[in-house]
Formats: structure tokens, C-alpha cells, sequence
């Protein structure tokens, strides 16, 4: 048989393509037959951000203890309670001003805080940045920021590696050490649990606003300390707040560009 | 040589055993249960059963990395909430007879139900439900942390 050089190449590299491509071609016609388009109902905002304004909630918390938005967030979304802190997961919770506010000690704000927000704790949570660092350290893009502003995380992809653990200067993320089943109150049965070995936090409610409610910590709040909007449209009752509150950020000098604000 | 050739014989026996030593055996097809009266899946029955952990996947990637939560259906234009949880097993309400019958009988062994929750079993078969009364926050008693937690 007569074959030259230019043969053989020809003949190999179309066979190299037909092996490449097969598997695409595949892969192709499985794919979903339909198409998925975001609900009507849905949110949807260019950034979404919170104010929660402390004013209100330390009234709440002083009188009655106040955690409605804690309950409410971890019954929503499954969120185990664990007695020891080593093992904790948290969405949101209270910290103490001097945790969540480092570096504001000026002495009047220190007087302020010692006369009037004495002992008040302060609810904290992803701060959903503009900037994150967690999603920058995280190496299978199981974190990963949504163009209206949303931090997300995507379970079925997080190796539990811890990065984003690290990297967070909020602690707002928590890995689940052991099998956090068990240690779920109140069973949602509309929304998963996670498993051994993932890292979870705060998803802004990602799941409620893509079927037109608000997220649950907001809902629940009685006291209307939580506000939750669109802090791109300058229309939005947020923004109307941010004009004429003054507001401050947890750690803003570290360049993440939180977008929870708060009112003292 | 002969040596050789019988130890190639028998290691070829043992090797195919799996194979020859089956033939003629008839294992049963599971008989799968969905515990509904609705006649028609999202999309064809027949892709259904080939394609059902692609179009899985699919939902999950649309779901919750592009924010699209509403399935258009090529079958029958109707539209569907993208969910496992609060779709799929609202028809496949028994799991244990239909997803587990089939995946146990082709030995597969998917981690859907790692995090997603059986609508019958809950996430604790063995032990009933606590009810959850109140939040069990660190600093519920002195007020504030002074933990240095962040």
C-alpha cells in the first residue's frame, strides 16, 4: 500500500478531531430538552443590600430577648444548632459591638456605647461584599458572587477545604464538622440540609427572592430593624435610609466594600 | 510450554467466570413505584430514564449559579419549578420504591439525599423530630459575646 507522509497526517488528524468532538456531540443532544428561565415572580435588583438598625433591635433585645430573626433564619434554612462553638454553624447572629465594630473606638463612641448601647449585641452576618475575599481563595468556585451582588455558595461543589473560612475577616462562614442532621430543631422540608463536610453561611435568601419573598430574617423581624433593597436604585426605601441615616460598615478599611450597613 | 498454556486456560476460566458463570440467570427488573396518579414526567418518559441525573444536573447549575428557577418543558410547554426537593418528589413521593429500587439495581449510588430530603423519611428515620423552641445563641443569658468572635 502506497501512503505518504501527507496521507497519514491527513488521516490522523481528522481522527484526532472526530475523538475530540464526539464526546460534545454527546453531550449535545442529552442535554436538557427545554430551556430554564428565571421565575415572573422573582426579586430581582442590580445590588442587593441591608441596613440593620441597631436602634431598633437593641429595644427588642433589652426587653424581650430578641432573637426572632435568628429562629427564623435557621428554621428556614435547616441551620443545625450545636452547643459547642466548635462545632457552630451561623447565618446570623449577635456579637458584641467591640467584635463586630474593632477599630471604631473613638472615645466618644466609646461613651455612646458604654451609656447607651450598653450590652447591646449586635446581629451580624455575611456581609454579601463587592469585593470578597472568599470567593477570590475559593479554588472550585464553590463561592461565587451573582451579579445582583449575592455572595452564593453552591454546596454541590464545595470541597470543604476551608479557604473561604480564612479568607472571611467576618467569620461568616462555618464549615459543618460533623453530620448536622441530628442537631436540626424544626425540619423545612422546602429546603435541603447540608452535609458533613461543606462550608455554609448567609445566601441573602437567594432561594425566597427567586420566588418573589423577601428573605426570612428581614420577614420576621417585628421591630423593622432590618431593612432589605436595592441600594442601586436610587428610588428604593434603602436608599432613602442611607441618605438620611448615618450609617457605618464592619472593617471598610479592609477594602471588601460590605454591603450591610449599619445605624448605632 | 504445556505448563503455560494450562495456566493461560485456567486464568482465562477464573478472568471470564463473572461472565459465563451468569448466563441463563434472570435477575429480575426492579418494579418501580411513584406513588402518583400523573401520567407524564417534565419531559419524555424514555429520556427520563436515560438522561434524568443530566437533567438534574442541569437544573442544579441553573438553579443556583444562574439564578433561573423555572423549567420550560419541551414536551409540553409547561412550566416547572427547577426542584428536587419540592417538585420531583412531589410525584416520586416514595423514594425508597422508585430512586433507591433502581439505583440499587443498576449499583449506583448518588448523593442527592446527603442534603436533600426525603419526603417521606424526613432527614431522621430512626429518631422522631425535636421541636426547636428557641435559639440556642451563645450569648443568650449575659447579653454579649466576649468570645472575640468576629
Amino acid at each position: 500500500m502506497d501512503r505518504d507522509r501527507r496521507d497519514f497526517l491527513k488521516v490522523a488528524g481528522l481522527s484526532a478531531l472526530a475523538i475530540g468532538a464526539a464526546p460534545h456531540l454527546a453531550c449535545a443532544a442529552d442535554d436538557m430538552p427545554g430551556e430554564a428561565i428565571p421565575s415572573p415572580k422573582a426579586l430581582t435588583a442590580k445590588r442587593w443590600g441591608m441596613i440593620v438598625d441597631i436602634r431598633k433591635c437593641s429595644k427588642a433585645t433589652s426587653e424581650r430577648k430578641c432573637v426572632d430573626c435568628v429562629v427564623a433564619c435557621n428554621n428556614t434554612h435547616n441551620v443545625p444548632s450545636f452547643d459547642s462553638k466548635q462545632h457552630e454553624v451561623k447565618w446570623i447572629w449577635q456579637t458584641g459591638l467591640e467584635n463586630a465594630f474593632p477599630g471604631e473606638e473613638n472615645r466618644f463612641l466609646d461613651e455612646y456605647i458604654t451609656d447607651t448601647l450598653k450590652g447591646t449585641p449586635i446581629m451580624v452576618l455575611c456581609n454579601h461584599c463587592d469585593n470578597p475575599p472568599c470567593v477570590r481563595v475559593c479554588p472550585v468556585q464553590a463561592t461565587f458572587r451573582r451579579s445582583d451582588g449575592i455572595v452564593m455558595q453552591d454546596q454541590h461543589r464545595c470541597i470543604g477545604c476551608r479557604f473561604c473560612m480564612a479568607a472571611c475577616p467576618y467569620g461568616a462562614r462555618s464549615l459543618n464538622w460533623v453530620d448536622p442532621r441530628p442537631k436540626i430543631g424544626q425540619v423545612n422540608k422546602e429546603y435541603p440540609t447540608r452535609t458533613r463536610g461543606v462550608v455554609e453561611k448567609c445566601t441573602f435568601c437567594f432561594s425566597r427572592l427567586s420566588v418573589g419573598v423577601i428573605p426570612a430574617c428581614v420577614e420576621s423581624c417585628k421591630e423593622k430593624a432590618l431593612i432589605f433593597g436595592d441600594v442601586d436604585d436610587p428610588n428604593s426605601e434603602i436608599r432613602q435610609i442611607l441618605r438620611t441615616q448615618p450609617t457605618i460598615r464592619r472593617k471598610p478599611h479592609l477594602g471588601t466594600r460590605p454591603q450591610v450597613y449599619y445605624i448605632l | 510450554m504445556p505448563s503455560i498454556v494450562a495456566g493461560v486456560i485456567i486464568f482465562l476460566v477464573l478472568f471470564t467466570y463473572p461472565f459465563w458463570g451468569n448466563l441463563g440467570n434472570k435477575t429480575a427488573a426492579p418494579v418501580l413505584v411513584t406513588g402518583t396518579t400523573e401520567k407524564q414526567c417534565v419531559e419524555k418518559t424514555e429520556f427520563m430514564k436515560t438522561s434524568h441525573m443530566k437533567l438534574l444536573d442541569e437544573w442544579r447549575d441553573a438553579v443556583v449559579r444562574d439564578g433561573k428557577r423555572v423549567y420550560v418543558s419541551k414536551l409540553n410547554g409547561k412550566h416547572y419549578d427547577m426542584s428536587l426537593q419540592n417538585t420531583c418528589t412531589k410525584c416520586h413521593i416514595k423514594k425508597d420504591q422508585f430512586c433507591d429500587r433502581c439505583h440499587t439495581y443498576v449499583n449506583v449510588s448518588p448523593n442527592c439525599w446527603a442534603c436533600h430530603i426525603d419526603p417521606v423519611q424526613g432527614i431522621n428515620p430512626q429518631t422522631p423530630p425535636q421541636q426547636q423552641t428557641a435559639y440556642n445563641a451563645h450569648t443568650q443569658g449575659e447579653g454579649v459575646a466576649t468570645d472575640g468572635s468576629r
